[in-house]
């Protein structure tokens, strides 16, 4: 079965991505925590992401479209990045959720892929 | 392993008999309403276990029940109606699934090879009931959902009964049931025994949730309808099925003596007039002994493992409750090591507010007026024992007025309108 990974992460962990004294540790560890998923054969496709000061929502309504700075969701915790792995089942990925490093000062979701419908 | 004898339960397969019945209709009937009480978790487990689809399973065993009440009268009763079922009902699957490409995907290729052995064997059908009842209490499932999964998906029960004892409307419990089923079959929770791991906190989830289903038996109002002890019984129906698949696992051992201890007392819980009898005042020639002995035998068995659990605790205090009916007498000290035994290492509103209530039994009324006050506010607004027990402490120390309130408050929050009466029969004295 295929889970997408979500990391929703606050505005202070966004800071260390680029801040001299924290952002080596704070990418080995997430480099750690892909790598090993890796490294089971797990992962089918990731992405780190861009802070939500670079978002950019669109709406159409009634015809008209809207283009709003920021994410669509106000939340104090914002998307950093996802990974779609294929696991047997829920037990097994959450035993691989358990290590992101966002698990800790956050949360990890946890959301079955749809398998894509019509072919064999 | 054979489901066990004691208290088969009730389920909404076929309907009430029918005196213009032919002989062959009654003899299939019987024999459909026999599987039906014996194996419908049985069945239901194996069928859900490929493609984790709860509620399709329950659907197709229906129909299959359906169909085996229109053709046995005609062909007879097989030979092995379980394996008859379960053949009807997979057809009916089947005919699903190539239906839904979604669900074909979801079986994967050790779910066919299951499929493939489960087909070949040619003794009985496997019991996949354990794999059942982890899905159940999963920690994927919201802790409200579960116990009410079991007494459905396991035993079988409709939404209304089951609805009643945990004070929902059957539109909402019905409600819960298929999200529950919904997410058992989306979010990829697997029909397996946990991993050794994970063993020890998934099986304390299962027999926690076979726990609230008795608890909210026990709360029912049984003097509104006879469901209560019916409820109760398929919940001890479903401890004594959880001990019978892991012998070994002295807290299931445990969970089934508490609930027998409690069950053996129920006929001294309210006298003739329907009145309530607190535990101290029972006639205890009423407890049912071969309960009682049966309970003391578990509590032996699940001790020698030596590995402390919440339920042989529990399970160890009631016994010495029930000691009563020998010696006269109940042992307080003895009773209170065990409260503190268990807070220790497994600290609970309810056993905080029981030692509280065994201190002032005891005859420390100041000391149980602490324990009370040690409890954190918030948590015991709505909580009926820590109320009751605080009226009766407060009335041993002689604070009459406060002792008033506390019984009102108590007496309020009562689900059962005997309690109620007790307590207000209380008042003013």
């Amino acid at each position: 079965m295929q889970y997408m990974m979500l990391f929703p992460e606050p505005e202070e962990k966004f800071a260390e991505r680029t801040d001299t004294a924290n952002a080596d540790a704070y990418w080995a560890a997430w480099m750690g925590f892909i790598g090993e998923m890796r490294e089971a054969g797990i992962v089918v496709n990731g992405a780190a992401l861009q802070g939500a000061h670079a978002a950019t929502t669109i709406r159409v309504r009634d015809g008209q479209r809207a283009v709003q700075d920021g994410p669509f969701a106000d939340a104090k915790e914002q998307l950093g990045g996802f990974v779609i792995i294929e696991v047997p089942g829920l037990d097994e990925a959450i035993r691989w959720a358990e290590k992101a490093p966002c698990a800790r000062y956050a949360a990890v979701e946890l959301r079955p892929v749809l398998p894509p419908s019509g072919g064999g | 392993m054979d489901a066990p004898a004691a208290s088969p339960p009730a389920t909404g397969a076929p309907a009430p008999h029918d005196a213009t019945q032919r002989p062959g209709e009654a003899a299939a009937r019987r024999a459909a309403e026999a599987a039906a009480r014996l194996s419908y978790g049985r069945l239901v487990a194996i069928l859900a276990a490929p493609t984790r689809d709860v509620a399709a399973a329950e659907d197709a065993l229906a129909e299959a029940f359906a169909a085996a009440l229109r053709v046995w009268p005609v062909t007879g009763v097989p030979d092995r109606p379980e394996a008859w079922l379960v053949t009807a009902a997979r057809r009916t699957l089947g005919h699903g699934r190539r239906a839904d490409a979604v669900r074909e995907r979801a079986r994967s290729a050790v779910a066919l090879a299951y499929e493939e052995a489960a087909a070949r064997e040619a003794d009985g059908l496997p019991d996949r009931r354990l794999e059942l009842l982890f899905v159940c209490a999963h920690p994927a499932i919201d802790p409200a959902a579960r116990a009410p999964l079991m007494l459905q998906c396991v035993l079988g029960l409709d939404a209304a009964r089951i609805a009643g004892a945990f004070l929902v409307s059957e539109a909402a419990m019905a409600k819960r049931l298929v999200r529950a089923k919904a997410r058992i079959r989306d979010a990829g929770i697997a029909f397996e025994r946990p991993d050794a791991d994970d063993l020890a906190a998934r099986v304390g989830d299962v027999l926690s949730a076979v726990y609230a289903a008795y608890s909210a038996a026990w709360e029912m109002a049984d003097g509104a309808s006879a469901v209560a002890p019916d409820l109760a019984a398929e919940a001890l129906w479903l401890a004594r099925l959880v001990a019978a698949l892991m012998p070994g696992e002295p807290e299931a051992l445990g969970l089934l003596s508490l609930l027998l201890y409690c069950e053996a007392r129920r006929p001294a819980r309210r006298d003739d007039a329907g009145r309530f009898v607190p535990l101290a005042e029972q006639d205890t020639r009423l407890w049912v002994r071969e309960m009682v002995v049966e309970a003391e035998g578990l509590l032996a068995a699940a001790a020698r493992c030596r590995r402390f659990g919440r339920f042989q605790c529990e399970a160890a205090i009631q016994s010495v409750h029930c000691h009563r009916a020998t010696t006269g007498d109940t042992d307080w000290p003895a009773i209170l090591r065990l409260y503190d035994l268990l807070l220790a290492r497994e600290p609970s509103l309810g056993a905080m507010v029981a030692r509280a209530a065994a201190l002032s039994s005891s005859g420390d009324a100041d000391g149980a007026l602490a324990a009370l006050r040690a409890v954190g506010p918030a948590t015991v607004e709505r909580y009926q024992p820590y109320w009751a027990t605080l009226a009766d402490v407060l009335a041993r120390r002689g604070e009459r007025r406060a002792a008033e309130e506390a019984r009102a408050r108590a007496a309020r929050l009562a689900r059962d309108d005997a309690v109620r009466a007790f307590l207000c029969a209380r008042c003013g004295t």
